[in-house]
C-alpha cells in the first residue's frame, strides 16, 4: 500500500508499538530544568548526549550582555546558569549565552545542518514543528517528556491522525509564506488541526524557499496541529549542503531522503484544499492566530458571528486589543515594531524586512526592533549590511533570542502598547502585560513601522 | 505521580474559550528551576485584576481548546498546585493533554452541553475507572486512551515503564534506526 511521509518515518522509529525512538532531542532553559533535576533525583543518566543539544534562548538580553553572569536578572540568570551546569554534567554540548553559534534552539537547528530529513526530533517547546519543514517528524513535548527522552531517548506516543492541506495556484506578488500560514489557521481555526500530523503540500508550498517553508510549519501549531511537514526537495537539500551536522556521505543521504515523499495514492484522514492565489497579505486583529483578515479588509463586527463562542470571543478580544468593529485595518497604528521570533528571523527575513526599507525611516510615533534568530543570522547580517541599512532607518539592532516574542527578557509591551509583530503568538499579555499584538509577516512589519499604520504591502511603493 | 480514580466535588467555572497556557501561567513564572510553587501564580493577570475569580475546587469546566500555545508544563502544574485535580472542556490543545497526564491530573473531554451542566449543577463526580461524569441531574460518559488510564489509575511512572523495554530501545539502537541524525557532540 502507497504510504505517507509520516508513516513512513513513523515507522521506522518505532521500538515497538506506541514507543518512538527520539533522533535528535532539543533542549533550552526554560522547560529543562526540572527534567533535569528528575534524572538527578532518580540517578539516572543522559542516554545519548549525542543526540542531544542545547542553547539558552528564552530568557537572555539581547542588548548585546555577553555572557550568563552578565544577565541582570537574577532568575533568568539562574536558569541559564542552571542550563550550563545541567548541560557539563550530562555531557549535553550547549550553546549558550556567548556562543558564536548561540540562538533560538529552531533557528540553529537547522542551521547547524542538525535538523535533517525523515528524523524525529523533539524539545520542550511548541514551535518544535519549524523542524517539519525538512521532511521531519518533529513536534513540542512538556517537561515530563523531555525527562522520559532524556532517559530512555524514546517517547510514548498514540500514532496521530493525517491530514494534508493541498495549496493550489502560486502565491501573489507580496503575499508571504506568513500570509499562507495565517489564512490556513484563520480558515481552520485555532483546533482545526489538533490531533493532526499535516502535511503542507501543492505548487505554492514546491515554490517556497525553506527559511519559507519553516514559517508555515513553525506555525502549525497555532492551528492545533501536532507537527506540520513538507516533503523534502532539491531544495532541501540545496539548502543543508555544506551544513556543519550534515552526515559525512551527503550525497549518499540525500538518496534516502529521496524516498521519503508521500507516495501517489497514499491516503490522509482528511484533506483540505486551499487557492494560494487568492491569499491576502494577513493582519491579525484579536487575540488568538485564528483571529486575522486581509489587511485590505475593516476589523470584523461580533454582531454579525453565527456562534455565540465565536461572538463572546470576539468581543472581548476587541476589547483588550482597543479596536472597534469595522474600522480599516490600515487604519491601526502600532506604537512598536517586532522583527524576529522562530517564525520570521532568518536572514531571509532579515534581508526582505531590509529590502522593503528603500531609505525611508521609521516614523516617529513608532519604536521598531530588529531581534536576529541566532548568533549566526546576526553576524551574516552584519556581513551582508542589514544592520546598517536598519540602523540608519531607525530600527534598533539586537543580538539573538526569543527576545520580545514572549518577553521573557526585559525587550516587553507596557500595557495598551500596539506592536505590529513577525512572532506566531498574539495571546493576551504575551508580549507583555495589556500588550496588544498584531501577527504580520516582516516586510507588512516594516511597512508598518515607517507608515506608522499597517499598509496593504502590494501598494505600497 | 499520585493515582487517581474517583475525583468529585465542587466545581469551579471559566467560561472562555482558547484559554491558553500564557493566561494559564505567564511567562514571568516560568524562571523558576523547581516543580512547585505555581499554584498562587495561576492565571495571575486576569486574577490579580479582578477579571476571574476561581475558587480551588477539584473540579474546573471550561470552553473549547482548552491550554492552547505553549509546551509549558507549568501551567499543568499551576492548574494542580492552585487545588483543581480534573479539567473538564469540550477539546484540549494536544501538548496540554499529554502533559496533563504526565502528572496524575486528569483531562476530560465533554461536549459543550455537558460542561455547561457540570457548571450549573455547581457539584459533581468524576469516575475514571467507569469512565463516567455524574452530576444532579445527569450523567455521560467520557472517553479516554485504554493506557493513558491504567497509568493514571495505578500512577505509574511513564520512564521506569518504558525502562522495561530496555532490550528492545537496545536492539533498535544497535540496528540501522540508531544511527539515523547527527552526533552532536562531535559539532
Ligand atoms: S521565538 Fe517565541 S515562539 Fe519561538 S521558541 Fe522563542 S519564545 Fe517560543
Amino acid at each position: 500500500m502507497p504510504k505517507t511521509m509520516f508513516e513512513k518515518i513513523w515507522e521506522a522509529h518505532e521500538v515497538k508499538e506506541n514507543l518512538l525512538y527520539i533522533d535528535l532531542h532539543l533542549v533550552h532553559e526554560v522547560t529543562s530544568p526540572q527534567a533535569f533535576e528528575g534524572l538527578r533525583m532518580a540517578g539516572r543518566e543522559l542516554r545519548r548526549p549525542d543526540k542531544t543539544v542545547a542553547t539558552a534562548d528564552h530568557n537572555v538580553p539581547t542588548d548585546g550582555t555577553p555572557a550568563a553572569a552578565m544577565i541582570k536578572d537574577a532568575l533568568s540568570r539562574k536558569q541559564v546558569e542552571t542550563l550550563e551546569a545541567n548541560a557539563a554534567e550530562f555531557g549535553v554540548p550547549v550553546y549558550s549565552l556567548g556562543s558564536e553559534t548561540q540562538g533560538i534552539v529552531h533557528v540553529i537547528g537547522p542551521e547547524l545542518g542538525l535538523t535533517q530529513p525523515g528524523m524525529t526530533i523533539v524539545c520542550g517547546d511548541s514551535h518544535t514543528s519549524t523542524h517539519g519543514a525538512f521532511g521531519a517528524l518533529a513536534f513540542g513535548i512538556g517537561t515530563s517528556e523531555v525527562e522520559h527522552v532524556m532517559a530512555t531517548q524514546t517517547l510514548v506516543q498514540n500514532k496521530p491522525k493525517t491530514m494534508r492541506i493541498n495549496y493550489k495556484g502560486t502565491l501573489g506578488e507580496g503575499v508571504t509564506s506568513k500570509d499562507l500560514i495565517l489564512a490556513t489557521i484563520g480558515r481552520l481555526g485555532t483546533s482545526g488541526m489538533t490531533g493532526y500530523v499535516v502535511e503542507y503540500a501543492g505548487e505554492a508550498i514546491e515554490a517556497l524557499t525553506m527559511e519559507q517553508r519553516m514559517t508555515v510549519c513553525n506555525m502549525t501549531i497555532e492551528g492545533g496541529g501536532k507537527a506540520g511537514m513538507i516533503a523534502p526537495d532539491e531544495i532541501t537539500f540545496e539548502y543543508m549542503r555544506g551544513k556543519a551536522g550534515v552526515p559525512d556521505d551527503f550525497e549518499a543521504a540525500v538518496e534516502r531522503w529521496r524516498q521519503l515523499p508521500t507516495e501517489d495514492g497514499a491516503t490522509f484522514d482528511t484533506e483540505v484544499e486551499i487557492d494560494a492565489s487568492a491569499i491576502s497579505p494577513m493582519v491579525t486583529w484579536g487575540t488568538t492566530p485564528g483571529m486575522v483578515t486581509q489587511v485590505s479588509a475593516t476589523v470584523p463586527d461580533p454582531a454579525k458571528m453565527d456562534s455565540p463562542a465565536d461572538k463572546e470571543a470576539a468581543e472581548r478580544a476587541l476589547q483588550y486589543m482597543g479596536l472597534e468593529a469595522a474600522t480599516p485595518m490600515e487604519e491601526i497604528r502600532p506604537e512598536r515594531v517586532f522583527i524576529g521570533s522562530c517564525t520570521n528571523s532568518r536572514i531571509s527575513d532579515l534581508r526582505e524586512a531590509a529590502g522593503a526599507i528603500k531609505g525611508r525611516k521609521v516614523a516617529d510615533s513608532v519604536r521598531a526592533m530588529v531581534v536576529p534568530g541566532s548568533a549566526l543570522v546576526k553576524a551574516q547580517a552584519e556581513e551582508e549590511g542589514l544592520d546598517q541599512i536598519f540602523r540608519d532607518a531607525g530600527f534598533e539592532w539586537r543580538g539573538a533570542g526569543c527576545s520580545m516574542c514572549l518577553g521573557m527578557n526585559p525587550d516587553t509591551l507596557i500595557e495598551g502598547e500596539r506592536c505590529a509583530s513577525t512572532s506566531n503568538r498574539n495571546f493576551e499579555g504575551r508580549q507583555g502585560k495589556g500588550g496588544r499584538t498584531h501577527l504580520v509577516s516582516p516586510t507588512m512589519a516594516t511597512a508598518a513601522a515607517i507608515e506608522g499604520h499597517f499598509v496593504d504591502i502590494r501598494n505600497w511603493s | 505521580m499520585e493515582a487517581i480514580s474517583i475525583i468529585e466535588g465542587p466545581v469551579s467555572v471559566l467560561d472562555r474559550s482558547d484559554v491558553d497556557t500564557d493566561q494559564i501561567i505567564p511567562k514571568q513564572f516560568l524562571k523558576r528551576v523547581e516543580r512547585t510553587g505555581y499554584g498562587e501564580f495561576l492565571f495571575y493577570d486576569w486574577m490579580r485584576d479582578g477579571e476571574i475569580e476561581l475558587e480551588p475546587n477539584p473540579i474546573l469546566v471550561s470552553g473549547r481548546n482548552f491550554g492552547s500555545g505553549s509546551s509549558r508544563e507549568h501551567a499543568v502544574w499551576a492548574l494542580h498546585q492552585f487545588g483543581f485535580k480534573a479539567v473538564v472542556a469540550p477539546s484540549f490543545s494536544d501538548i496540554f493533554y499529554s502533559n496533563s497526564t504526565k502528572n496524575g491530573f486528569l483531562p476530560v473531554v465533554a461536549d459543550e452541553a455537558t460542561c455547561q451542566a457540570i457548571g450549573e449543577a455547581g457539584n459533581a463526580r468524576i469516575d475514571l475507572e467507569s469512565q463516567t461524569i455524574s452530576w444532579d441531574g445527569g450523567e455521560v460518559s467520557f472517553e479516554i486512551d485504554a493506557e493513558i488510564k491504567r497509568r493514571l489509575l495505578g500512577g505509574l511512572d511513564d520512564i521506569a515503564l518504558t525502562l522495561q523495554s530496555e532490550d528492545a530501545i537496545a536492539a533498535f539502537e544497535a540496528g540501522d534506526g540508531g544511527s539515523y541524525g547527527p552526533v552532536t557532540t562531535s559539532l
